[in-house]
């Protein structure tokens, strides 16, 4: 058992003995407790902190580490299906090799001439996304899809001096408690229906809801449950005739082959862009994304960092820095415009990267094959006796409900008879989405090889 | 100070330089960076091209304007502008106060690579995932103990998250007891993170900022002006970011608990405080820390990061979902707490930011904890005493005292008497190899910079780093225009911010540069 | 070529440094010379002409002759366009204002002008805001917040603003300061009117969320609050600055932007009245609130110069019932200075010392100390 006197760890050079008593021979102390003169004895633990045993020895530590993580079965061990926000995607090595360097993964807030690669790789990324986006604003990303929504949302509140907004109700639950938590209590937010047979938005639910204070509609395309909504064009007439925001949740991985939502007119963009080039890391690896059109009355409501580039005192040297601007006039009810900090600026780099060796051919070979591979699963699927695969009617991406209803089974019983051999099944749904009773959500993309989901397909028609 | 040969102020230092152009400018039609594999034969046999089964008005028919570019040139591109990036590994990061920008050890790093972390989905069964959870729950424990505090929430995704987080705590407690409506105001510093205030009027609340009296503290005076009852809580950092520990926190909590408020202690500058004094003994009822400050994880250019939010016994049920708990043999996701102000961020936490947090109290322990934070203070207390010597140079507020983790220092003098300003002694600290920070607004103290030296650099490196500021303001005296003009040995030159906030100008992505910078049609 | 306007006013703050406040009179001037004053302002005005040297070639230098600008400049090395008359070694008032007239006529872009704050005053008088000054002080303790903090940083500010590196504005007090009261250890210092002023922001990473908001902005964000707050049984009485002045010109009202108004139920009452026409105005209110912003570089918020708010009328009116206002920007140019309390009655100024709570903007308030 090492002793505290003489405890010197790889981590803190100046525990050496010598080296801290030199330093407080300089500084003129007999001890350390004198740099902690001006915290009274009342507030002083007052004793040893009680947690397990230190593992110093790097060795011992990795080995500790690595038994705990073996309790793992993570989905390259086994066949998934789970999407809903968090994808399984092939992760190109460039994108692990660029954001594992150390000056990339250690830097932090740096100025813009020792930081300079930073800002422009995420000046890169701003613009990649805005390509696919087809938008000429773009954030520097923040913490995730919630965010971007929950922001989103607040910045039409502020464009539009309105204090609602309206969601779809099939936008995914985790968005919705964090939306209305961010909302609460200066901005209602208020539930539009879709229609239960092809999951588009109910446009007479929508006419109805659209009142003279609602700052901003905010639907999912794909939505949360795969299916494609078509009519955002019409969505987002309806929402201007009424002076209201359209907002448009996307999966940019969609935008290979499908049209930007700013082609049918939303006003603010959002998404999550952990499906380019970033692992699933159990949930933890996100980044939201805010795009809109480079019109002040936007860029003057952006909580986030926006880098822009610019001109420095040498010709044709890039520079870059913060666009900051600020509201010029206080409108009525105005209190601030959110919080900014530490996000995720590391997965902005990693997007950066993922959209420069896909290129726009790749972006397309991407979604054609996530197209083709949902097409065929769901195809499979419906063959399967009592099965519906889609449940919805309309054209999905990358994901869909299987509604298993008809089978006599619950998707808790069926998830853990395919667990038993080897496979996640698709997210219960039942609980969230009560009216859709014993279904699921299945994700497929193309990392799923045709073996997988015929493997999936032969299972369930054993099982039910 | 006398100078050593152990350590030399790298007086030739330049930092790389690549000119290199933007992304866009790379594209060459027909070079691809990686291929996407094709659907098998039977699969495309079965479903046909896949697009065909999209709404003809859903369909992208012209390609996003990425650019082509071959793979080993994306490489290239990206590690030379990561080589124009000055992360912490490679220098002396002191400069950045309030980050707390201390060594991520490189094990960690490795250990969060593994697929049994990076190819988890949060969806699976929990008898899959035992490994992540007991590492959540232990990191749990583990805060619990550092802070007193009874239970830990590990979702939100950084600091500015965890105090919204707190402060719809702080919302969800008072609605629950009825008088929310009534309590509308909530109370913090001017030197707190300007994220206390802002989070506050997301939530709607009234926000009074106390400023300081001339010892740099927040005097209790202040604070009963401002408590009422419609105080909802006090949101407060200590020791601020000035270093200084305001010995009367514990009168603070008493007076805003006497008025029904709530208390909320912003641990983002914790790092001198570990295993010495807690958020229990001060008798806060919230906290949280940042896990990419204090506990090592590293900063990845600004994210992503991670924080815990702790909070005594009759707050658990206001906690976000899921915890994690533990029943005496498995690990699970908790969702049962009754009074939940549900979600703030897509599924649990940020885990593999979780898991290197946990392997670094692992290693360090208690004595090492103890050890970190005092070692911590120790630096920091060194530089002071070296860099009020500094021409120039003054530490504001409590004259003669001691100081905790960091000190925000001024160059007011060194302005007055030369015209140097911060920014450009921070510009010219580039040439050094060195970041240095100001301050955030307001600039409370003038001519801010702020100095932070954690545990994690050697006495050499802290001489170095001070053998910079010296320099520095050698030349400033000198000769100002150098100082000025700087920097020379870095990335770029004298960046013009002009255009930065005139919308003809500015310039947020590439596609909004070609149209207001050069002429249409140009594009190459 | 840009063009920078210089006047100096040649006595300003000589009585200083030999125990005389002011220099406003012919026989104070003599004394003051008697006692072996030397002229403060050129010394001061060479400071912060030093601090333009590397930009020497980029503008040229207006002025007055002799001792009003002509003689510092060619000592400082430059070849300055002189324009305009004086008795050389009986200078006062009216040269400052003849001055400032002429050099506007030269369609400078920036007028320094050195000395007090009588001096700001004549600025003030002679050009108003219709162009952009800024101030060298001749003495420590300025009233007036035209003046830079201390003549190098006038200089620095200067360069900034001559090479566009800074575009940024704003009005500053200009402060009548009763010479005469102050040399009987009395300050009365009253708002004479504002001038136009550059001044720096920092340029800082937006990191974390607060960079302040632009004056105007905040005024008017304050002007709403104050308006939520108006009460139709309540009258207000509107002090003078120009954060009040956002309150009145949001309400619609006409106001005057150096004297004080009263406000009931949102319409304007009274305009410019004296302490006995509030008193009397005043007498039959249920409820009074005052609004106040602290004035000046010294930050007053009641001071001998702010009559009619006589201490009566605060000890009617009380500490409570009193809403101070004022933009960040404001409270940051104070530097950690209290705001000061000089009402002329020991009790009052007790009262009102302490901690006081401001509105700063729409739902954002600080606490803030005052003294007196």
């Amino acid at each position: 058992m090492r002793k505290q006197s003489d405890f010197v760890h790889p981590y803190i050079p100046n525990s050496v003995p010598a080296v801290k008593a030199r330093i407080m021979k300089e500084i003129g102390i007999e001890s350390i407790e004198e740099l902690y003169e001006d915290i009274p004895e009342a507030l002083r633990l007052g004793r040893e902190l009680n947690l397990p045993d230190a593992l110093p020895s790097e060795c011992a530590l990795k080995r500790h580490v690595e038994q705990i993580l073996a309790k793992n079965r993570p989905c390259n061990e086994t066949i998934s299906f789970l999407g809903g926000g968090c994808w399984p995607h092939y992760v190109p090595a460039v994108c692990d090799e660029i954001n594992q360097r150390s000056e990339f993964l250690t830097a932090y807030a740096g100025e813009p001439y020792e930081d300079h690669g930073r800002f422009q790789t995420l000046f890169e990324y701003e613009s990649l996304m805005a390509e696919l986006l087809e938008m000429d604003v773009v954030n520097v990303p923040t913490f995730d899809w919630c965010q971007a929504a929950s922001t989103s949302l607040r910045m039409a509140e502020r464009i539009t001096q309105r204090t609602e907004v309206l969601v779809i109700d099939t936008i995914a639950p985790d968005r919705l408690s964090a939306v209305r938590n961010y909302c609460l209590p200066d901005v209602k937010v208020a539930l539009v229906r879709h229609c239960p047979d092809t999951g588009r938005m109910d446009l007479d639910d929508l006419k109805a809801k659209l009142s003279l204070e609602v700052a901003g509609v905010y639907f999912e395309n794909p939505s949360f449950l795969g299916f494609i909504e078509d009519q955002g064009q019409v969505i987002s007439e309806m929402a201007h005739e009424n002076g209201t925001l359209s907002i448009v949740g996307v999966d940019p991985i969609s935008l290979g082959v499908m049209i930007p939502p700013s082609h049918y007119g939303a006003d603010i963009v959002c998404g999550d862009i952990q499906p380019l080039g970033i692992h699933m890391n159990y949930g933890g690896a996100l980044a939201g994304f805010i795009a809109t059109r480079d019109e002040e009355k936007f860029v003057m409501e952006f909580p986030s960092r926006l880098f822009g580039i610019t001109k420095t005192s040498v010709e044709g040297e890039y520079g870059f820095g913060d666009v900051a601007y600020d509201r010029t006039s206080f409108g009525v009810r105005e209190k601030g415009k959110e919080f900014v900090g530490t996000a995720a600026a590391l997965w902005g780099i990693t997007a950066a990267v993922y959209l420069s060796l896909m290129g726009p051919k790749g972006m397309r070979d991407l979604g054609q094959h996530v197209l083709q591979k949902v097409q065929y699963a769901m195809k499979k699927l419906s063959a399967v006796k009592e099965v519906k695969a889609p449940r919805f009617a309309a054209a999905h991406f990358k994901e869909f409900v299987v509604d298993f209803n008809d089978t006599g089974k619950s998707v808790a019983e069926i998830n853990q008879m395919l667990l038993d051999r080897g496979i996640f099944g698709g997210k219960d749904l039942s609980d969230d989405f009560a009216e859709l009773g014993q279904s699921a959500l299945y994700c497929v993309t193309e990392t799923h090889t045709q073996q997988d989901i015929d493997q999936l397909v032969t299972v369930l028609s054993e099982y039910l | 100070m006398e100078p050593t040969a152990k350590y030399k102020l790298r007086e030739n230092f330049h930092q790389a330089k690549w000119d290199e152009p933007i992304i866009f400018e790379l594209h060459t039609p027909g070079e691809r960076g990686v291929l996407v594999p094709e659907a098998e034969p039977e699969v495309a046999e079965a479903v046909g091209d896949g697009l065909s089964a999209l709404p003809d008005n859903m369909i992208r028919k012209q390609p996003p304007a990425l650019p082509e570019i071959s793979q080993m040139r994306v490489l290239k591109h990206y590690l030379r502008l990561s080589q124009q990036c000055l992360g912490a590994d490679l220098n002396i990061d002191i400069g950045q106060g309030t980050c707390t920008i201390k060594y991520n050890p490189k094990i960690n790093k490795m250990l969060s690579a593994s697929p049994k972390v990076t190819e988890l989905h949060p969806w699976q069964d929990p008898s899959t995932t035992q490994g992540a959870l007991e590492i959540m729950y232990c990191l749990d424990t583990f805060l619990r103990e550092i802070s007193g505090m009874s239970r830990f929430s590990l979702q939100p995704s950084s600091g500015s998250a965890a105090i919204f987080i707190m402060v719809s705590i702080v919302e969800a407690y008072h609605r629950a007891r009825g008088d929310a409506d009534q309590r509308d105001e909530i109370i913090t510093t001017i030197f707190s993170h300007p994220s206390d205030a802002a989070a506050a009027a997301v939530k709607g609340y009234k926000v009074i900022t106390l400023y300081p009296g001339k010892n740099g503290l927040v005097e209790v005076e202040a604070l009963k002006a401002a408590v009422s009852n419609h105080t909802a809580a006090l949101f407060i950092t200590n020791p601020e970011d000035t270093g200084i520990f305001n010995p009367q926190i514990h009168e603070f909590t008493h007076i805003v608990h006497k008025a029904g408020g709530l208390c909320a202690y912003d641990q983002a500058n914790a790092n001198g405080l570990l295993g010495i004094t807690r958020a229990r003994e001060a008798d806060f009822d919230m906290c949280f820390f940042n896990l990419h400050k204090t506990f090592s994880a590293p900063h990845g250019c600004g994210g992503p990061a991670s924080a815990a939010v702790g909070v005594v016994d009759n707050l658990i049920d206001f906690l976000p979902v899921p915890v994690v708990g533990f029943d005496g043999k498995e690990y699970f996701l908790d969702y049962n707490l009754p009074q939940t102000i549900g979600k703030t961020r897509g599924f649990y936490g940020i885990f593999p930011v979780i898991l290197k947090a946990y392997a670094w109290i692992m290693s360090l322990g208690a004595a090492g904890l103890k050890e970190a934070a005092q070692v911590a203070v120790l630096n920091n207390n060194y530089l002071l005493e070296h860099i009020k010597k500094i021409k120039g140079a003054a530490s504001p507020y409590s004259a003669g005292k001691r100081r905790i983790e960091q000190v925000r220092y001024t160059w007011e003098q060194l302005t007055q008497d030369t015209g140097v300003t911060t920014e450009d002694v921070t510009c010219r600290m580039a040439d050094f190899g060195f970041h240095l920070w100001s301050s955030h607004h307001p600039f409370v103290v003038l001519q801010p910079f702020t100095i932070e030296p954690t545990e994690a650099y050697s006495k050499d490196e802290l001489d170095e780093y001070l053998a910079g500021l010296q320099k520095v303001v050698q030349e400033a005296y000198d000769d100002p225009e150098k100082v000025k003009n700087a920097p020379y040995n870095s990335v770029v030159h004298k960046i013009d911010h002009s255009t930065l906030d005139d919308p003809e100008k500015w310039a947020i992505t590439w596609r909004a540069y070609l149209k207001k910078h050069r002429k249409v049609g140009s594009q190459d | 070529m840009k063009r920078l306007g210089l006047i100096i006013n040649p006595i300003a703050g000589m009585g200083g440094k030999v125990g005389l406040k002011g220099t406003d009179g012919p026989e104070i001037l003599a004394k003051a010379r008697q006692l072996g004053a030397k002229p403060e302002s050129p010394r001061r005005t060479a400071e912060a002409l030093r601090r333009l040297e590397a930009i020497k070639d980029s503008f040229e230098v207006i002025t007055y002759p002799g001792e009003m600008g002509e003689n510092v400049s060619r000592q400082c090395g430059y070849e300055p366009h002189v324009i305009g008359h004086i008795s050389s070694g009986r200078t006062d008032a009216d040269d400052t204002r003849k001055a400032c007239r002429d050099i506007k006529t030269q369609n400078v872009d920036l007028l320094l002008f050195a000395g007090g704050d009588g001096t700001a005053c004549d600025v003030c008088m002679a050009v108003g805001d219709t162009i952009v000054v800024l101030g060298i002080p001749t003495g420590v303790k300025m009233h007036s917040a035209v003046y830079a903090r201390n003549p190098s940083r006038a200089g620095d500010l200067a360069a900034l603003f001559l090479q566009n590196k800074t575009k940024n504005i704003k009005e500053a007090e200009v402060m009548d300061i009763d010479e005469t009261s102050l040399r009987e250890g009395v300050v009365t210092a009253k708002l004479f009117g504002y001038l136009k002023i550059p001044y720096e922001r920092s340029h800082v990473q937006r990191l974390k969320a607060g960079s302040p908001p632009h004056e105007r902005v905040a005024q008017q964000a304050i002007a709403q609050a104050v308006i939520d707050q108006m009460t139709d049984d309540c009258a207000f009485i509107i002090g003078p600055g120009s954060t009040t002045r956002a309150i009145m010109e949001r309400l619609e009202l006409e106001y005057t932007l150096l004297g004080v108004d009263l406000v009931h139920q949102k319409r304007l009452i009274g305009k410019d009245l004296s302490e006995d026409q509030l008193l009397a105005a005043i007498k039959d209110e249920k409820e009074v609130r005052i609004v106040v912003t602290p004035i000046g570089g010294q930050g007053y918020l009641f001071g001998r110069g702010n009559q009619p708010i006589s201490s009566e009328i605060i000890k009617l009116v009380g500490k409570d019932r009193i809403m101070v206002v004022a933009t960040t920007d404001k409270i940051a140019s104070l530097q950690g200075q209290p705001f000061l309390v000089d009402s002329g009655d020991d009790a009052v100024n007790q009262m009102l010392s302490g901690y006081i709570r401001v509105v700063t903007g729409y739902h954002e308030t600080i606490v803030y100390q005052v003294t007196s």
